[in-house]
């Protein structure tokens, strides 16, 4: 094996060696290609994403005096010096009735406050496209000098929904709207998708009906997902008469989408279970619903949780069937029960790359944050899950 | 990981609680329709939420037809109380509505958008004549020595008029199922096709046949017209990209994206709040919203909301909705619409095919 005496000595030697190790190199060479290539468009996306989303998570505003009487109450915009009504946003003004409402304290006293400003200064003072007046820029660029005028952190971003004032508009409503609609989404796929795959799994025979049903559930995944938003319109809000846009008609909808995906990997993980732990039981004398309740279920368990998280996370991101529902319409009341209207992540993140205001690109690459990382959050969770309580046979 | 309580009995109960329950719709407003009314329908229904003690009405943008077909499809609670349009009701529309049981209808009209025919701000100006833009778009022309129809040929513009750039001609514009779309055939196919022999000498000849050629719409299908989707945004972006196309979108996206895109005057008129308004830029349109009356007793909030969109600070010339785009209407049809929007008038079908 050792070539010290040289190669023409080697009885060894095989004269294509050197270029089938080149052909080797060459394809190492073409697969690391391949994995650089995709990492490369990732870290362009990701980065493409934070450069222009994180502005977003930065306000700006300005420290005015605000006027509390009857005048201002009437008509908000007296409330502040009339040089600075352009420059300020209207979603505050508008809420100046509802502070004295609050707060009745506050009439006939002038409070120094710290005001919002309107999209397109926000966006002149983070260095974007802007279109604002001359005469404002200098007045902002001066009381900007004098510490008048400040990026702070954008509470709004989280506590609002949507709006049409871009400096208004929040994500809250798209979040909770969508922990309700996957909520209902996981009630019901999830106990469905295991007893089903249970029930292939342990209980059915393996006949044609059987084979029939699996090819079917296979089928199934591989549905465009938009056919079940025109089922979930046809079905649950045409013939069972339940509310247009709801979280409701929605999760059933994602849950019908997420079905198939549940029972293959749910069926996978029973099948992974190996005979001898049945045929234990059964030496032991248990019956089949104890065999699965209490040892095949508990130890499929970790594959099943980690192909309901892969299901759960691909339902988050979906919007084309719920185009279909109506939940992708200007919702900004947040939802408090799964009957009202609302809207979710996704559906937030199309409706706001529609909108012709600059300021909403911002926010849009901000939402996509979130939402990214809500879901590498959720597929980390699902890895944990598996390596934690999987167990080697 | 051992079951110690039964789980399944459990799960299986929770889901058909949650299956059995049957949901009752809130007192809230629906609003469906058209894209480009979206902007302003949204804006007053966040106003008036903001500013009254109702829930935010929902407004969901599903185009103009696709708003008729779900607001004439019964009277019952889950239909929308009202549809947004960028363009009139059609009779077939009323009709169907009709049929459904939906017969008391009020219109109104909000103001008027104006479609703009923007460039690549870099390149220099262009202008074009409605004529141009036919014989740019369209599938079938007159032959040069006006023989008759011939397919589209014009892959340059100076092919169509030598006063024009020498620069491909590449448009996007929108898709069958926009209201946009159906205005740009209305007013710069339809309304010269009509009055051109070439196309409408066919339609005599044979009727039922050439139907199509009466008014001749049928933009070409060689890729030189793109549909772009209901995304304005995307087609400013693609002119960002490309400096030889051509896009046509709503007034609203030019004033917002003039840094990137520039307007194309028409006939030698640039689309501003003025021309739009006076009717002097030629391609402009009505932008109307449809209330259900028979859902006024139950959600009581839409008289509020219509009372709101109708007021001087919105649909007027320095309103609220004049600052997204919307052009006012003239003062004395604002006041004449406004106040029969306000007694509630009942559309009738003579209205509708009535010019």
């Amino acid at each position: 094996m050792t070539q010290q005496t040289g190669t023409e000595h080697n009885p060894f030697y095989d004269a294509s060696l050197t270029k089938r190790h080149l052909r080797a190199q060459a394809f190492k060479l073409f697969t690391l290609t391949s994995i650089v290539f995709a990492i490369s468009f990732l870290v362009f996306f990701l980065g493409d994403m934070v450069y222009k989303g994180l502005p977003a998570f930065q306000q700006s505003y300005i420290k005015i005096d605000v006027a509390y009487n009857e005048k201002s109450l009437a008509s908000t915009r007296k409330a502040i010096d009339k040089k600075y009504r352009r420059i300020v946003s209207r979603s505050w003004l508008r809420g100046i009735p509802r502070e004295v409402e609050n707060n009745p304290a506050l009439m006939n006293t002038t409070q120094t406050r710290w005001v919002l400003l309107n999209h397109q200064v926000d966006q002149y003072l983070k260095g974007h496209y802007y279109k604002v007046k001359a005469k404002n820029i200098k007045l902002v660029d001066a009381m900007q000098a004098d510490g008048l005028v400040e990026l702070k952190f954008n509470e709004i971003f989280f506590t609002h929904g949507d709006s049409k004032i871009p400096e208004n508009s929040g994500f809250k409503s798209a979040v909770v709207g969508s922990i309700l609609t996957l909520t209902v989404m996981m009630v019901v796929a999830f106990p469905l998708g295991v007893m089903t795959a249970v029930y292939l799994e342990e209980f059915a025979d393996d006949n044609r009906w059987t084979q029939l049903i699996e090819v079917n559930i296979n089928n199934l995944a591989a549905i465009p997902s938009i056919l079940f938003g025109l089922l979930g319109l046809a079905v649950f809000i045409s013939l069972f008469g339940m509310p247009r846009s709801s979280p409701l008609v929605g999760g059933l909808t994602l849950a019908l989408m997420t079905l198939p995906v549940i029972i293959v990997s749910s069926r996978a993980a029973l099948r992974s279970v190996p005979d001898s732990i049945r045929q234990a039981g059964y030496g032991l004398g248990l019956t089949k619903i104890q065999v699965v309740q209490d040892h095949v279920l508990p130890l499929a368990f970790p594959g099943i949780m980690t192909g309901s998280i892969i299901g759960l996370a691909h339902a988050m991101g979906e919007t084309a069937p719920l185009i279909i529902i109506g939940m992708i319409a200007f919702i900004p009341d947040t939802p408090t029960s799964i009957f009202e209207a609302a809207t979710v992540m996704p559906a937030q993140l199309f409706t706001w790359a529609g909108m012709p205001e600059r300021a909403y690109i911002e926010r849009t690459a901000a939402g996509i944050m979130l939402l990214i990382s809500v879901l590498i959050a959720f597929n980390t969770l699902a890895i944990y899950l598996r390596k934690k309580f999987e167990v080697k046979w | 990981m051992i079951f110690k309580t039964p789980v399944l009995p459990m799960i299986v109960g929770s889901v058909l609680t949650v299956a059995a329950v049957t949901a009752s719709a809130a007192e809230q407003i629906k609003i469906v329709g058209s894209s480009t009314v979206y902007p302003f329908s949204s804006s007053v229904a966040e106003e008036f939420g903001a500013t009254t003690k109702n829930p935010t009405p929902i407004v969901e943008s599903t185009g103009s037809g696709g708003g008729m077909k779900l607001f004439c499809k019964g009277g019952d609670a889950n239909t929308p109380d009202i549809t947004n349009a960028s363009r009139r009701m059609k009779t077939k529309e009323f009709k169907m509505c009709a049929e459904n049981g939906v017969t008391d209808i009020t219109e109104a009209v909000i103001g008027f958008d104006g479609i703009a025919i923007a460039q690549n701000k870099n390149n220099a100006p262009l202008k074009v004549t409605k004529k141009q833009l036919l014989l740019a778009v369209a599938e079938e022309v007159p032959a040069k020595d006006g023989s008759g129809l011939i397919r589209n040929q014009y892959k340059n513009w100076n092919q169509i008029d030598s006063s024009l750039p020498d620069r491909e001609i590449i448009i996007y514009g929108p898709p069958t199922s926009s209201g946009t779309r159906d205005a740009f055939e209305d007013m710069i196919m339809k309304g010269q096709t009509k009055k051109m022999d070439v196309y409408t000498s066919l339609y005599k000849a044979d009727k039922v046949k050439n139907k199509a050629y009466k008014k001749y719409h049928k933009i070409r299908q060689d890729g030189v017209y793109v549909p772009s989707g209901e995304n304005d945004n995307l087609i400013v972006q693609k002119l960002d990209k490309n400096p030889a196309a051509i896009g046509i979108f709503g007034y609203s996206f030019l004033m917002e994206n003039d840094d990137k895109v520039s307007a194309a005057t028409v006939e030698g008129v640039l689309p501003t709040p003025d021309t739009i308004s006076s009717g002097a830029y030629p391609i402009s349109r009505s932008l109307f919203f449809y209330v259900k009356n028979s859902h006024r007793a139950s959600v009581p909030a839409i008289d509020q909301y219509v009372e709101l969109f109708m007021n001087e600070n919105m649909i007027g010339p320095d309103g609220l909705l004049s600052e997204l785009g919307l052009i006012a209407l003239p003062e004395a049809r604002r006041a004449a619409i406004r106040a029969g929007v306000m007694q509630h008038k009942k559309l009738t079908l003579d209205d509708l095919t009535k010019k």
